[in-house]
């Protein structure tokens, strides 16, 4: 662990105080963390006074960060050390046209230019608008076949194109080739007046508008010292709280519809809108934008709005109950659930997958638990009690989660007023050569944003990371020896963000 | 089969009766805004430096809901000074100046064409086209399809095929990397058809506005028939700009 240096999540570090290694070293140092149960949190380049620097942030028990040079390429930690490397190194030579030599599998990620004006490592002229232009995978064979899905899909849903090869039923291979939702939001990130801040964090997936604004909003607070009253952080957590809400049970109405059980689908669709509208009760939005603001919230949460929130989950809590009793104990739908799309503990463990898939499959990591923000050092963690790796264990930990939540929001419902007041979006001088990096558990899993700021407090590097990043390989993998019809099913149990990814 | 009926029993019937009767949303929403026009020039002026999307215009007094993300920090200056947002969520509008509002909105069925009422008053198919949002849009959108909203008793459906569509709904601010599965799309449909931009992001870019990986402006490349403002637009606000645009 020498050369790392410990940090806190949401803590200000002196960009100089983060330990620079040599590539071997780093390399080393790399390989015994991820050895020791140790996991990536973020991994990315960027520019420091005209030379190219990595920027590693992972975690075990504790969050360290380390930083490293490198030239136009470096070794791939990817075939050495193993997958969890994989799209990092990917990104690293998207962004920055640098080569992880001998990655195993260099694709492109997003289809997009890199900043440094390098040669494209891909060899893609941009000009052409499509993604795509790449070779997908081939198995051989004269009795197998490709089936080749979106990006537009057939339903409300976000781009993305879906490859598989399949032998007769059975998938053998799914590639997923995502980009086409890329607005470029790290740039602009770096590049918008500080007004706009708030809101870009808010949409880089609308799902999780609270998970992304909260990691966007601590980093700004953490960089220009802003206090945040407890009463704020109550509200701030029952808003994260209300989205993991609304997203499960959503899903679990979709993992209904597509077993083709009815009834939980309608009722789950419904009950999904009814959190929706507490957010709106909250801040005005149905999706929680509007109301997280660096300093605290905008809109105080008075005995009006606590009463209707407490009023609603007295109501709906027997509703959930009963509509998980239905879905969960329908044999046609325990036989769809289990056994299908499995990864196993191994699998996760080697993919770093987070959030519900990597609790579905054994692996108990929950931000809420390990670096608590906010209110959750004070609130008791969640335990998953079934952890097979397949669509039902996904399902069941959303099941858990819920009744967790809802018993979460009650117990900060039920603690006696505390006074804050509103804050206006304003303009901060932030702490000039500081480094800080946030996570929370947003309902997908870890979201994690990291900031550099130059000599001026202007931000140099803002990096963005969905959990989603870790978690789409871990769909492709649990496809593999499934039935092609099991993919609906399979995709809904992940339920992974597209514009999250694509940023 | 007991726990489908008592559930069944317990759900009872949850759609509502909009617009036969109205609905009032909380009073925290956001929806139409209404603005001063007598306001102190520098109250708008503060009001539109701290808007992140640029949205307010300044010497004609206008918000601009097509740049609007209703984030609502205008009506906190001054105490709601120049603007205050009203409960109103029927915001759609069929031409995009039309947007850009003292904060009244010419009635939208007056100002639907007529021969689309006529060709899809009875039943309208559309394709939903995601290009480049955050996903709120979409999901607002979908929900029309929940028992509360129920859309197919009106006789609009999304459908998976732009074959059987009569138009495009449009999310998201058209990512470069979109642009040619858009185009593709709305090729494939049939003529006549109608393009829908629904959200600030398919309107002007959203809160993407300015960045180089983007067109920003769906108008830019088809031609728009019906805007449908918000961030995202409340499943209410396009039900209504639906039924008004559409219905007989």
């Amino acid at each position: 662990m020498d050369n790392l240096l410990q940090i806190k999540n949401g803590e200000v570090v002196e960009r100089q105080r983060i330990p620079q290694v040599d590539f071997p070293r780093f390399f080393r140092i790399m390989t015994d963390f991820v050895a020791n149960n140790g996991y990536i949190v973020q991994l990315f380049a960027y520019t420091d006074a005209g030379r190219t620097k990595l920027l590693a942030v992972v975690r075990a028990s504790n969050l360290y960060v380390i930083g490293t040079e490198v030239g136009s390429e470096f070794p791939s930690l990817t075939l050495t050390i193993g997958t969890k490397f994989h799209l990092f190194e990917r990104e690293i030579a998207e962004q920055y046209g640098i080569r992880p030599a001998g990655h195993p599998w260099l694709k492109m990620v997003r289809y997009h230019a890199n900043v440094t004006g390098r040669p494209d490592v891909f060899g893609n002229d941009y000009r052409v608008d499509i993604p795509g232009k790449y070779e997908y995978f081939r198995v051989q064979g004269q009795s197998i076949h490709e089936v080749a899905v979106g990006p537009v899909h057939a339903g409300i849903i976000e781009p993305g194109h879906f490859r598989f090869q399949c032998a007769g039923e059975e998938v053998l291979h799914l590639e997923i080739q995502l980009g086409y939702q890329h607005r470029g939001v790290e740039r602009l990130l770096t590049e918008v007046p500080q007004k706009r801040l708030p809101v870009l964090c808010e949409s880089i997936a609308g799902d999780t508008a609270i998970g992304h604004n909260l990691c966007g909003c601590q980093a700004i607070e953490a960089l220009a010292s802003l206090k945040v009253e407890p009463g704020a952080r109550t509200v701030r957590t029952i808003a994260l709280e209300l989205e993991r809400l609304a997203n499960h049970i959503g899903d679990l109405g979709a993992l209904s519809g597509d077993v083709a059980f009815n009834p939980p689908a309608a009722y789950f669709g419904r009950i999904r809108g009814e959190f929706l509208n507490l957010l709106l009760v909250l801040c005005g939005n149905r999706f929680g934008k509007s109301l997280i603001r660096p300093g605290g919230i905008t809109q105080v949460m008075t005995e009006e709005q606590r009463g209707i929130i407490t009023a609603k989950i007295k109501e709906l809590r027997p509703e959930i109950t009963h509509v998980c009793d239905l879905l969960f104990s329908a044999h046609t739908v325990q036989a769809r659930f289990e056994y299908t799309g499995t990864v196993g503990r191994k699998l996760a463990d080697q993919l770093g997958l987070v959030g519900y898939c990597g609790r579905a499959s054994g692996l108990e990591y929950d931000v809420r638990e390990f670096f608590p923000t906010e209110s959750y050092a004070d609130l008791p963690p969640n335990t998953n009690k079934v952890t097979n790796g397949d669509v039902y264990s996904r399902a069941m930990v959303r099941r858990e989660e819920i009744m967790h939540s809802l018993t979460l929001i009650g117990m900060l419902l039920a603690k006696p007023e505390e006074p804050h007041r509103p804050v206006a979006m304003a303009a901060h001088r932030l702490a000039p050569d500081r480094f800080v990096v946030t996570l929370n558990e947003g309902w997908r899993g870890e979201v994690s944003h990291c900031l550099l700021t130059d000599s001026e407090g202007k931000i140099a590097r803002y990096k963005v990371k969905d959990p989603s990043f870790h978690n789409w390989t871990g769909l492709a993998m649990a496809l593999r020896n499934q039935e092609i019809s099991d993919f609906p099913l399979c995709n809904k149990s992940f339920n992974l963000s597209y514009c999250g990814f694509d940023l | 089969m007991f726990k489908v009926i008592s559930n069944r029993l317990e759900q009872g019937y949850r759609t509502t009766n909009y617009p036969k009767t109205p609905i009032h949303l909380y009073s925290r929403y956001r929806g139409l805004p209404e603005v001063n026009p007598q306001c102190d020039p520098a109250i708008v002026r503060q009001c539109a430096d701290l808007c992140p999307q640029d949205a307010i215009l300044v010497e004609e007094r206008k918000i601009d809901l097509g740049r609007c993300t209703f984030c609502g920090e205008c009506a906190q200056v001054a105490d709601g000074g120049f603007v205050r947002f009203s409960q109103n969520f029927e915001m759609g509008t069929a031409r995009r100046e039309d947007l850009i509002t003292n904060g009244s909105l010419p009635d939208l069925a007056a100002h639907a064409k007529a021969h689309f009422k006529k060709l899809f008053g009875r039943s309208l198919q559309l394709r939903q086209v995601s290009a480049g949002g955050c996903n709120a849009c979409e999901a607002d959108t979908n929900v029309l399809g929940t028992p509360f909203f129920d859309l197919s008793r009106f006789g609009i459906d999304f459908v998976a095929s732009p074959r059987h569509a009569d138009g495009i709904h449009v999310t998201g601010p058209v990512t470069h990397n979109m642009k040619a599965a858009l185009l593709a799309t709305y090729e494939a449909v049939p003529a006549p058809k109608v393009v829908i931009a629904s959200g600030g992001c398919a309107i002007s870019g959203g809160p993407f506005y300015g960045s180089s990986e983007i067109v920003g402006d769906l108008n830019s490349l088809i031609p728009v028939d019906l805007y449908i403002p918000g961030c995202p637009p409340h499943p209410l606000t396009t039900l209504h700009a639906l039924l008004a645009f559409f219905k007989k």
